[in-house]
């Protein structure tokens, strides 16, 4: 087979063309994703931007919308978060680093796997259902910040695994093997090696799933976060609210006023998780600029 | 000939003896079914280069990795037969793997310095194993063994990964010699190099020689060649001849090695 240069620059350039006409649907489909957050923003910063103020952030709530305000939810929202990154982070990248480098590659492993990828897709009233039923009634541990923690860690768990996992997948064998050929044992191979250098993407997996926990709303519901709540938890086994119970609180209510104080709760629940991500993500860096 | 008919002998012997560190005694390695290394006893000499050549898939790889247990991380590997280091078999029932690597150290194919600093590199391995004196002084003796000192003196605290390709790798050569092993393997360790960074690794070994015994496995004869005081012929598993290097290259025993030195196959 052979090609004329004519036929040639014909084919060449119906592939640049082909090229550049799917990177533009890439772009295309990217900016549709972000025109429509930003509509979204814009309808919720319209409603609720008015009712941002300091006394919005520094009031419990209120059956008057002037005197209303977030302190008790975003309070809440911060205990709960800090409590489930205690229970998952540890918990996730210990089973990650069992199945990877400790775990052999036998039947029961392959069940477990299974089993967490299936997990993951678990609707999150489910894991309600069950936080209900072991922790708040079979443990006693009531309707308590610490049963609303450990229920959501049940549900990022299976995330934060699944990516420590592929993190640690990605840790070349031969930095495995230098040091076991200096005389170092498993655990000091991974403690030293492989857990510091898979870090960056350990953050990454759970940076996402902090960040879906603390939007969850349907398990806190099931297992009993109070939507009215005038003091502040003082310790893991006091009962709580959270941001996305009071802004779903607001929303039921029919008063116009409420709609626009549950607008002003989303602007907050996008600036706590903003700012979560952000130092995970700058924590993150840092870490990876170290090791390169 | 008798047993040692008269005591000079017998001293020679045991002469000879000493100053083997690691003797194969009739070894095969399998991975599952297939034999990958047959029957294969030789000695390694204290103080002295031995080269293991060979064609590829050989077993020449296999039977260096096996040197200091790193076949164990590979699924389905086994080692029959005895290899007798410091009066001891390395697949003996009671012997830790861990400490064995600790006293046989390995340069890989590939320069593998892990991500951290240069000075890090080094000192890890001697603290994890309980090496309680100062760190500074062992990495500077290293280093300086490794023919790296001069270099990297002015960054000891930069990453490894900055470092070339030839630098990285008598980093760890460095990173091996600082756990001061009695027995140091290389498995191909120029062939991920230039020429020059070659050239300094040859001249390096033939340094560490005084201090260290090396054991060699090299695709390049000539490397071989250059500088072993003992080859290794292998093929197909088979240990085909063993004998001084010079021995080797001009008045090989076997016609097999003959055509594999003149590069008429492999």
């Amino acid at each position: 087979m052979s090609f004329s240069s004519e036929q040639e620059s014909i084919y060449l350039a119906r592939r640049h063309r082909k090229a550049k006409l799917f990177a533009l649907f890439c772009a295309a489909i990217t900016w549709s994703g972000v025109l429509l957050l930003g509509i979204l923003l814009y309808q919720v910063s319209i409603d609720g931007f008015r009712w941002l103020d300091w006394q919005f952030i520094d009031s419990f709530p209120s059956r008057f919308p002037e005197r209303a305000g977030i302190k008790s939810a975003l309070v809440g929202t911060v205990w709960l978060i800090c409590l489930v990154a205690l229970i998952s982070i540890p918990v996730g990248v210990s089973t990650a680093l069992y199945l990877e480098e400790f775990a052999g590659k036998g039947r029961l492993a392959k069940i477990i796997e299974v089993n967490i990828a299936n997990l993951a897709g678990v609707p999150s009233i489910v894991y309600g259902i069950l936080g209900l039923a072991i922790f708040v009634r079979y443990l006693s541990l009531e309707r308590s910040l610490i049963s609303g923690a450990l229920t959501m860690s049940l549900l990022i768990l299976p995330v934060i695994i699944i990516a420590s996992r592929e993190a640690i997948k990605t840790v070349p064998q031969s930095i495995r093997y230098a040091a076991y050929s200096l005389g170092a044992t498993k655990w000091q191979t991974t403690w030293a090696h492989v857990l510091p250098a898979s870090f960056p993407g350990i953050m990454t997996g759970v940076i996402l799933a902090l960040s879906r926990a603390i939007g969850e709303t349907a398990p806190l519901i099931m297992i009993g976060a109070l939507t009215f709540v005038a003091f502040l938890p003082e310790g893991p086994m006091d009962s709580f609210t959270a941001l996305p119970i009071q802004i779903y609180n607001w929303v039921s209510r029919p008063q116009e006023e409420f709609h626009e104080l549950a607008a002003a709760g989303i602007i907050i629940l996008l600036a706590v998780l903003l700012i979560m991500n952000a130092t995970a993500i700058f924590i993150r860096n840092k870490t990876e600029r170290r090791l390169k | 000939m008798s047993q040692f008919p008269d005591p000079a002998a017998a001293d020679q012997v045991q002469i000879m003896h000493k100053k083997s560190v690691l003797e194969l005694r009739n070894v095969d390695i399998f991975y599952g079914d297939n034999r990958a290394v047959k029957d294969v006893s030789f000695n390694i000499r204290r103080n002295r280069i031995t080269a293991i050549i060979g064609p590829s898939g050989c077993g020449k790889s296999t039977l260096l990795r096996s040197l200091n247990r790193m076949n164990d991380f590979v699924e389905g590997a086994r080692v029959e037969g005895e290899l007798i280091f410091a009066n001891e078999n390395l697949y003996g029932k009671d012997v830790d793997p861990v400490s064995v690597r600790r006293r046989i150290g390995m340069v890989f194919q590939k320069p593998n310095p892990f991500p951290k600093s240069i000075y890090n590199n080094i000192a890890w391995g001697p603290l994890i194993n309980g090496y309680n004196d100062s760190t500074d002084e062992l990495v500077e003796r290293s280093l300086k063994q490794a023919a790296l000192w001069e270099e990297v003196k002015d960054r000891l605290h930069d990453s490894a990964l900055n470092l070339s390709g030839g630098q990285q790798q008598r980093l760890c050569i460095a990173r091996a010699l600082a756990m001061e092993p009695e027995v140091l393997l290389m498995d191909e360790p120029c062939s991920a190099l230039d020429p020059i960074s070659t050239a300094h690794i040859e001249d390096l070994m033939f340094e560490l020689k005084e201090k260290y015994t090396i054991v060699i496995v090299t695709h390049n004869m000539q490397q071989a060649a250059r500088i072993s005081d003992y080859t290794a012929f292998m093929e197909m598993g088979d240990l085909i001849e063993f004998n001084v290097t010079k021995r080797i290259f001009t008045r090989p025993a076997v016609k097999r090695t003959e055509e594999y030195v003149t590069g008429r196959f492999g």
